[in-house]
């Protein structure tokens, strides 16, 4: 862990900041998929450093955020199930779904317990045999490879009381929906930089070859995300968008060949319902059959009715880059992170949560 | 003797006597030897009296356990108040089946911390419930201590013009309890600050009794500590990022796990508001104490922005530092 200085340097931040200022000239908007940048360009102030003509909308890339009311739904129905122990990422527990939250229901007396990794919901599968453990699987092509592999441990260990509800998502197919959606015209993306490190640059080429937007794999420190505006900055002015990385510590073209063989391993390619965009075509995983026997969704048939959004939330919109937590009429007056009303508000990560801890627009 | 602690140790028989003598000699003391129903002793001047709970998952962690810790905490309660700790009560609650070699490894953490700190536990108390309706061992301290004359501390007396310092290098408790509760592994092991501050509060107020405000930043971080300041002393903080001292490693493992150092716990570190006439020589006295080697001013209260902790970053910008909401959790992806 040597980089974390050298991606800090002010000195370099400065000329960055300078370059960028003296490159660009037109009025662009440029969108951070992932939440983790969002929240990295708030902390580190970088909104207010870079020139006015530069546009920055935080888009859709939190898995907390990006879970489907009726997924939830699902998963707390599954709660209420007897002999059922409910695993999953901490902030999951209290993203309100249609009626209730995995926490409502955990008060309740359900059995819903955080845990840090899958491996952590297996390890409990084995040592209470008689529970079945029902791990909430969500997250992006990050935490999809660490799933597979507890699958797999799973099958090999034969251990048959510990089921995955696979709500994975996948990036590319989602910035392309967003696009095709044209509600919002961006000029670049700055693309994900953990997702990156295990896909690779490559599947982001469709997006300057079919949609002409310029593209950046960027890590998460201050530097790393001015590198990137940087480029996309040249690469816009030039008019020739590509994809670069710009964080090559982390990202590799061709990505991690071992975590995309787990994963291709285990999940196929399927059609994903998101919070706010709807079912999205070939954007999620699903368990293949081979491994049908840990799949939840089969195992634990549940039908939910169809889902109710907060009245007055605009999570959806804000996730689609259309609006920004400002222009909710329930943010930071009855939506506050001790009392979310949706999904942004709760996941530290989400584009309101990270606009309340930040004072953005409090006019503080 | 059984190795595990049973329920029956906590029945107040012939187990528990034993149990409680085996302890004894570490903590031994006039006061407590003498086993009655409350500790007497006589004190004279302003006192300051405070208690706290621990609970922490591990109980061992690298730097410290719990019993440290319990110690460390109520003496620093104490001495955030300017007070010069003297008596500590000591409440086990015992979770059945804890090892009995734990337990002693805990009472000798709480000797030593004691020792160093130079209180005595005076009274005590043990209960032990059934397995599940506790996590092994919660520990409850209490705190008797006086406040010197002339010595009036206070998070609403925090003054804009007063330099605000930090002790040392920030978040390095919270870093070595997660880092062991979750298998996390980094090359260089981050251990615990946690530590009995009474030493370094009486070195700072040795250079100058004028100290307006002392707060360990221990659960929040310093972010709540410098917001409590800012809130009750109804003033502004500024501070600047590039001068707060932090361990490279815990830097690290905040980048990886996307957590903010600010939120951090620490359990061996103080923030003070200093009117800045003394604030030279009580950051002098600080760095000579080992406890506050690295301390450094990190900013100052301003009469802008009142009830707001506003950071500069290094590359210009400034944000504002606000409590961490919730629980801290790694980030998913």
């Amino acid at each position: 862990m040597k980089y974390v200085n050298e991606y800090r340097d002010p000195e370099l931040g400065k000329k960055l900041l300078e370059r960028i200022r003296r490159n660009s000239r037109k009025h662009i908007r440029l969108m951070e998929f992932c939440g983790g940048h969002t929240v990295a360009i708030f902390k580190h102030g970088l909104r207010q450093l870079l020139p006015s003509n530069i546009e920055m909308l935080s888009g859709p890339g939190c898995p907390v955020c990006v879970t489907a009311s009726m997924d939830l739904d699902r998963a707390i129905a599954m709660a209420k199930l007897p002999d059922v122990i409910i695993t999953s990422f901490g902030d999951m527990v209290r993203v309100p779904g249609s009626r209730s939250s995995l926490q409502k229901a955990k008060a309740e007396g359900a059995d819903v317990r955080i845990v840090y990794s899958a491996q952590d919901a297996l390890k409990m599968a084995k040592e209470n045999p008689d529970k079945a453990i029902i791990f909430i699987g969500i997250g992006f092509e990050t935490t999809a490879p660490t799933i597979a592999a507890s699958i797999l441990q799973a099958e090999q260990e034969e251990i048959k009381n510990y089921f995955v509800l696979s709500l994975h998502k996948t990036c590319p197919p989602i910035m392309k929906a967003i696009l095709d959606l044209g509600e919002v015209k961006l000029d670049g993306i700055i693309c994900p930089g953990h997702v990156s490190a295990v896909i690779g640059s490559r599947p982001y080429q469709f997006l300057a070859d079919d949609y002409q937007i310029a593209c950046a794999v960027s890590g998460f420190e201050p530097v790393d995300i001015l590198l990137a505006v940087d480029s996309l900055v040249e690469q816009i002015e030039s008019g020739q968008p590509k994809v670069e990385i710009t964080y090559r510590r982390g990202v590799k073209e061709g990505g991690n060949p071992a975590a995309l063989k787990l994963m291709d391993a285990v999940f196929e390619v399927g059609s994903a319902d998101w919070r706010g965009i709807g079912v999205v075509p070939e954007s999620g995983l699903q368990i293949r059959k081979r491994y049908e026997g840990f799949d939840a969704a089969k195992r634990f048939d549940i039908k939910v009715s169809t889902a109710k959004e907060p009245k007055g939330c605009i999570c959806g919109a804000v996730l689609r880059g259309v609006s920004t937590p400002l222009e909710c009429k329930l943010f930071r007056r009855l939506c506050t992170p001790e009392n979310p009303i949706g999904p942004c508000m709760v996941s530290s990560e989400g584009s309101c949560a990270t606009y309340y801890q930040y004072g953005e627009g409090s006019g503080r | 003797m059984e190795d595990k602690i049973l329920l029956a140790h906590g029945s107040g028989g012939k187990l528990m006597h034993d149990l409680i003598e085996s302890f004894m000699p570490e903590l031994a003391n006039p006061i407590l030897e003498k086993l009655d129903d409350s500790a007497v002793f006589d004190v004279s001047g302003r006192l300051a009296f405070t208690t706290d709970s621990y609970t922490v998952n591990p109980i061992f962690f690298p730097g410290g356990d719990i019993g440290r810790l319990a110690v460390c905490g109520t003496v620093n309660d104490l001495a955030m108040s300017g007070a010069k700790p003297l008596y500590l009560s000591l409440a086990f609650i015992i979770e059945e089946g804890l090892a009995v070699a734990d337990l002693k490894k805990i009472v000798g953490s709480i000797a030593e911390a004691a020792g160093e700190a130079g209180v005595k536990i005076v009274t005590g108390d043990t209960k032990v419930v059934n397995r599940g309706s506790a996590d092994k061992i919660f520990i409850n301290t209490a705190g008797v201590g006086i406040v010197p004359e002339g010595v009036n501390i206070s998070a609403a007396k925090a003054r804009p013009g007063d330099k605000v310092i930090i002790s040392g290098n920030i978040g390095d408790h919270g870093i070595a309890v997660l880092s062991k509760r979750e298998g996390l592994k980094f090359h260089t092991p981050v251990p615990s600050d946690c530590a009995p501050l009474n030493g370094l509060v009486a070195d700072i107020l040795a250079a100058s009794k004028d100290i307006h405000s002392l707060r360990d930043p221990t659960r929040g971080g310093l972010a709540v500590t410098l917001n409590d300041f800012a809130r009750q002393s109804k003033a502004g903080i500024r501070i600047d990022e590039d001068t707060i001292p932090m361990n490279k490693a815990v830097m690290a493992a905040c980048e990886l796990l996307g957590l903010d150092p600010l939120h951090i716990a620490n359990e061996g570190k103080l923030a003070a508001a200093v009117p800045v006439e003394n604030a030279e020589r009580v950051l002098a006295a600080m760095k000579r104490n080992k406890y506050g080697r690295d301390a450094a001013i990190i900013g100052e209260v301003v009469k802008e922005h009142p009830g707001q902790v506003v950071m500069k970053t290094s590359l210009g910008a400034s944000r504002i530092i606000d409590m961490p909401v919730g629980e801290l959790l790694p980030r998913i992806c």
